[in-house]
């Protein structure tokens, strides 16, 4: 059985460009470096000359998956989805480095190191081991790696005892809230519940996303599967689902479909009720349903909305909800990427791309006032941490901290 | 000499055969038509040892053979109605994947039952395969379906046969090289406008090219003329009934499958669809018309073939469509039924001293594409019959240049070979990836002034766009390597223009109208080449 879909609206959509070069001026990869022939080149053009199972470009495998092109598309075309699906193609042509099978596991890493995690971290963060992974392995001396909080969010959640209820919700946790920053995740359940809502929190694994946009999708599909297994009753019940992750979120919402071609009723059940967080508080607060007790907060912060944020065509609702809290001030900044896309700035041969994608980002917050910068997506807020030096939080984490909770 | 022949000649890096001073050229065989047909013989010819002209009255394979339908038949098409034609397209499709493999795509070929066909045919068919040696295999519809996903999933069922696909312009320069290499000379641009009698006998013809004119005597003249065949033979004073049989394609903007797929039934419109480079191609219908030059494409006709295409992929009717072209089949016909797919297949070399006793001179006509090696052999066979002597025939051993190391060409060869010069060198046509040392490259060997020439050679501006963003750089860069004058510049940009418009309005709609207007605001809007300087006499052409 092949996941890929009798009717390829994916490929098809190639046939509405009309070859108007916005996006390659949106692209932020192709005005950091020539390595990168651009969207329109590896999306509409390359894919004519394409067939199922080859794929001759290599310059391919520098799109970095923000999906900014298919944004800007005044057609329709699905440029970053093609070009994900043509880089799955290329990848199980040629071999592929073990430092990409790494970089897709994060659960795996989780599982492994979080018993060990003072260690873990020990290792991650010294220079000669850094240094040694680099040269073996291509993961770049000095890329954001996130730290093990050598507990996990799933573990709290079991002996969570939350209070009674009316209402309940699904949290779609994620890998980096479970094993990096389980305070974030505690922070949303303390949100929702201070909202009136009690938080369910099933048993949950990768989405595969890390596996995709690497371009192992067999294994990537195992992983959205089994997830959206765990998740379908609860969609069927009634619940919505929420993220705080907004590339996984985005994961159900729609490539697991656009990219991954899974047509199946359990992830078009959970794909219909999943919400990012800040979306599903807004949609709160215009039903007037948000609580709005917010304390004070006399800061100045900047906010960014990752290019992953604005793949789910739903606005920035994080400031939204930051403009309910009083005295915070708060920058929005205009810029498309921060550059990391995932495990893409990580890699050696891309580091030094993504830091130049990010660049105007960083420019922005570190000639701002700003105290903190807040950011919806864990891996942009690791780069925008790396390159600036500032704290950066998620929308969530300021919210919580204006309830007093 | 002209241009136009030096450059065929040296593209083999051989030196031009001297043409005389008098406007004269003598030899021992002029083949008449550059069409595939014609280039077979030429080659034919010419590694026989025989000194050989071709004469074309266009570029080469701007006939029949440019505007066909890009299929290496493997016969099946013919095994239930016309075994002999079958049986001849087996044999050549066998030798033209060992001589030919650089102009070939190993596509694969299916033959598919949908639900408007006789489920009966299937079995017929098989059998008819079996009886002409055409190696079938039958696999179920799920497997169909796998290999090729947009297949109509109505199918009944489906025979897997070695159809592949074709590109006529490079299979036809081949045969020029190395024919040149073997000492033709080949002419394009060079118009016949009259034979040459010698009493019962015919002596050669008159040519008009860019040059002026040409007398070409020779001991023996071969008509390869197509569809047009009739009229060379009666300026030969004999009579020859090839009628011209129109038919007409309609390409998509990529393709909907990789495999040639066909109606498993008898023959009919719009029952084939053909993976051909960048492209499917939807074909064909078949209507007799008086004058191969001069036929119109209705929209009934293209409304057709957009069902037939509906018929083997649902969902062809919203795929972009780019354009439509027709083509003239030669249908030889001496006497019989007026249908045209009834008209035999199979070819036909007539020595007009038996049936008009006019002597050296021959016609060879009928036929198809993928047999043009064996009519050639035939042709040339008959005219050593003419000169008295018995050479053989060695075409189906050697291959044609760059083509005997069993490489097929790839659909993505070209995309593997940009990244080479990704850093390096501009893209000129985007849609086909025609990179700008190709291009000049092309100017320079052909040393044309026509960018539709550049674009049989390389595909300028047959993708998406239609030449929207390629035929203002490919004009500068024209007229920078060449000598022509701002005026012949802008003329030759209005011409591709042209050209390229001809096949798209009569379809235009969806995403190639968008296109169109896109395309249209930067040749109109910005470059305003309604308005270009041109001389005058020049005007008046476009
Ligand atoms: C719609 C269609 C689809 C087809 N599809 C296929 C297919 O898929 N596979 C296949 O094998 N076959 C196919 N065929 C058949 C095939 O295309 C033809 O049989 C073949 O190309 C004929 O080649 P030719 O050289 O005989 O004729 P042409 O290519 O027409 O060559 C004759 C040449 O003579 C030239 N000429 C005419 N008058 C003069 C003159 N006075 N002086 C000098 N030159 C002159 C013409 O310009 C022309 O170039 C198809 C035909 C049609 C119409």
């Amino acid at each position: 059985m092949t996941d890929e879909p009798a009717f390829d609206f994916i490929r098809d959509s190639l046939d509405h460009c009309v070859k108007c070069t916005i996006c390659e001026t949106a692209c932020p990869v192709a005005n950091a470096t020539p390595l990168f022939p651009g969207p329109k080149y590896v999306g509409p053009q390359a894919e004519r000359f394409r067939t199922p199972g080859s794929s001759d470009d290599g310059s391919l495998d520098y799109c970095s998956g923000c999906g900014i092109c298919s944004q800007a598309c005044p057609q329709g075309v699905h440029v970053a989805e093609i070009n994900s699906r043509a880089r799955a193609t290329m990848k199980q042509q040629r071999r592929m480095p073990l430092r990409d099978h790494l970089l897709s596991r994060p659960s795996v890493e989780g599982r492994l190191a979080t018993p060990v995690a003072p260690l873990a971290n020990f290792v991650l963060s010294n220079r000669i081991f850094r240094v040694l992974a680099e040269r073996t392995l291509g993961i770049h001396r000095s890329a954001p790696l996130p730290t093990f909080a050598g507990r996990t969010f799933q573990r709290w959640a079991r002996r969570h005892r939350p209070a009674a209820a009316e209402r309940e919700v699904v949290y779609f946790h994620g890998c980096s809230a479970n094993y990096f920053q389980p305070e974030l995740a505690e922070m949303t359940v303390a949100v929702l519940e201070h909202n009136g809502f009690r938080v369910l929190v099933p048993p949950q694994d990768c989405c595969g996303l890390p596996l995709q946009s690497n371009g192992i999708f067999d294994t990537a599909r195992s992983y959205v599967r089994r997830l959206v297994g765990n998740l379908a009753p609860y969609a069927r019940a009634g619940n919505q689902i929420v993220a705080t992750s907004t590339s996984c979120g985005l994961m159900l919402k729609r490539e697991a479909r656009e990219i991954l071609g899974i047509e199946d009723d359990d992830l078009r059940v959970v794909s219909e009720q999943t919400y990012d967080i800040c979306e599903f508080l807004a949609d709160l607060d215009a039903a007037g349903q948000l609580r709005t007790d917010f304390r004070a907060v006399p800061m100045t912060v900047t906010y960014h909305a990752p290019c992953q944020q604005q793949g789910h065509g739903i606005g920035k609702p994080a400031l939204d909800l930051l403009a309910l809290i009083p005295e915070l001030k708060v920058i929005e900044l205009d810029r498309a990427c921060c550059g990391i896309a995932g495990t893409y700035g990580i890699k050696r041969e891309k580091y030094d791309i993504a830091m130049k994608v990010g660049q105007g980002l960083f420019d922005d917050i570190t000639s701002s006032a700003a105290d903190l910068s807040v950011c919806d997506s864990e891996t942009c807020r690791w780069q925008i941490t790396h390159a600036t030096g500032r704290p950066s939080v998620h929308p969530v984490e300021v919210l919580h901290r204006a309830y007093g909770l | 000499m002209t241009s136009a022949a030096i450059s065929s000649a040296s593209a083999a890096g051989q030196p031009a055969p001297a043409g005389r001073a008098d406007g004269r050229i003598d030899c021992d065989v002029l083949v008449i038509g550059g069409g595939s047909t014609g280039a077979g013989v030429a080659r034919d010819a010419a590694m026989r040892g025989f000194s050989t002209v071709l004469v074309e009255r266009a570029d080469m394979a701007t006939g029949t053979t440019g505007r066909f339908h890009g299929l290496l038949h493997s016969g099946g098409r013919y095994v239930v109605k016309d075994p002999k034609a079958a049986q001849e397209c087996i044999g050549e499709n066998i030798i033209l994947r060992r001589i030919a493999d650089d102009c070939i795509e190993d596509t694969g070929g299916l033959f598919v039952t949908t639900p408007i066909d006789d489920p009966g045919y299937a079995d017929r068919f098989i059998q008819g395969c079996k009886a002409t040696g055409i190696e079938v295999q039958e696999i179920g519809v799920a497997e169909a379906l796998r290999r090729e996903p947009r297949l109509n999933p109505r199918i009944s069922r489906a025979l897997v046969v070695p159809d592949a696909t074709v590109d006529a312009w490079k299979m036809v320069w081949s045969c020029v090289r190395s024919a040149t290499q073997y000492g033709a000379t080949v002419l394009p641009y060079h118009e016949v406008i009259s034979v040459i009698r010698d009493g019962s006998r015919v002596a050669g013809a008159v040519v008009r090219g860019p040059g002026g004119e040409l007398r070409i005597r020779a001991e023996v003249v071969i008509n390869a003329a197509g569809a047009w065949a009739g009229k060379i033979a009666a300026m030969a004073g004999c009579e020859v009934k090839v009628r011209p049989g129109k038919g007409i394609m309609v390409a998509t903007n990529h393709r909907l499958v990789n495999t040639v797929v066909n109606r498993c039934e008898m023959p009919a419109d719009g029952d084939i669809l053909v993976p051909i480079r960048t492209v499917s191609v939807i074909g064909t219908t078949d209507t007799l018309v008086d004058d191969p030059d001069d036929w119109p494409i209705s929209r009934q006709e293209i409304d057709e073939m957009l069902t037939a295409g509906e018929n083997l992929v649902p969902g062809f009717r919203e795929s972009r469509t780019l354009r439509v072209w027709g083509g003239v089949r030669p249908l030889f016909q001496d006497e019989g039924p007026a249908e045209t797919r009834d008209v035999t297949r199979a070819h036909a070399v007539l020595d007009h001293r038996a049936r008009d006793g006019v002597e050296a001179f021959l016609t060879i006509t009928g036929g198809k594409f993928c047999t043009y090696r064996l009519m050639a052999q035939d042709a040339v066979d008959a005219a050593c019959g003419v000169l008295g002597t018995s050479r053989p025939c060695r075409t189906a051993d050697e291959p044609l240049p760059d083509s005997g190391e069993q490489k097929f060409y790839r659909i993505g060869s070209r995309l593997a070979g940009r990244e080479r010069t990704l850093h390096d060198e501009q893209l000129i046509c985007e849609c086909e990836l025609v990179r700008r040392g190709a291009l000049e490259e092309a100017i320079a060997r052909r040393g044309a002034a026509s960018l539709d020439d550049i674009r049989r050679a390389l595909r300028l501006g047959m993708g998406p766009c239609q030449g929207g963003f390629c035929t203002y750089r490919a004009t500068g860069i024209l007229h920078q390597a060449t000598n022509l004058s701002a005026a012949e510049a802008n003329r030759a940009l209005l011409e591709f223009l042209q050209e390229r418009w001809k096949g798209l309005h009569p379809l235009l709609h969806g995403d190639q109208l968008r296109q169109a207007w896109l395309d249209d605001w930067i040749f109109q809007g910005v470059l305003d080449v309604e308005h270009l300087p041109l001389a005058e006499q020049e005007r008046a052409r476009v």
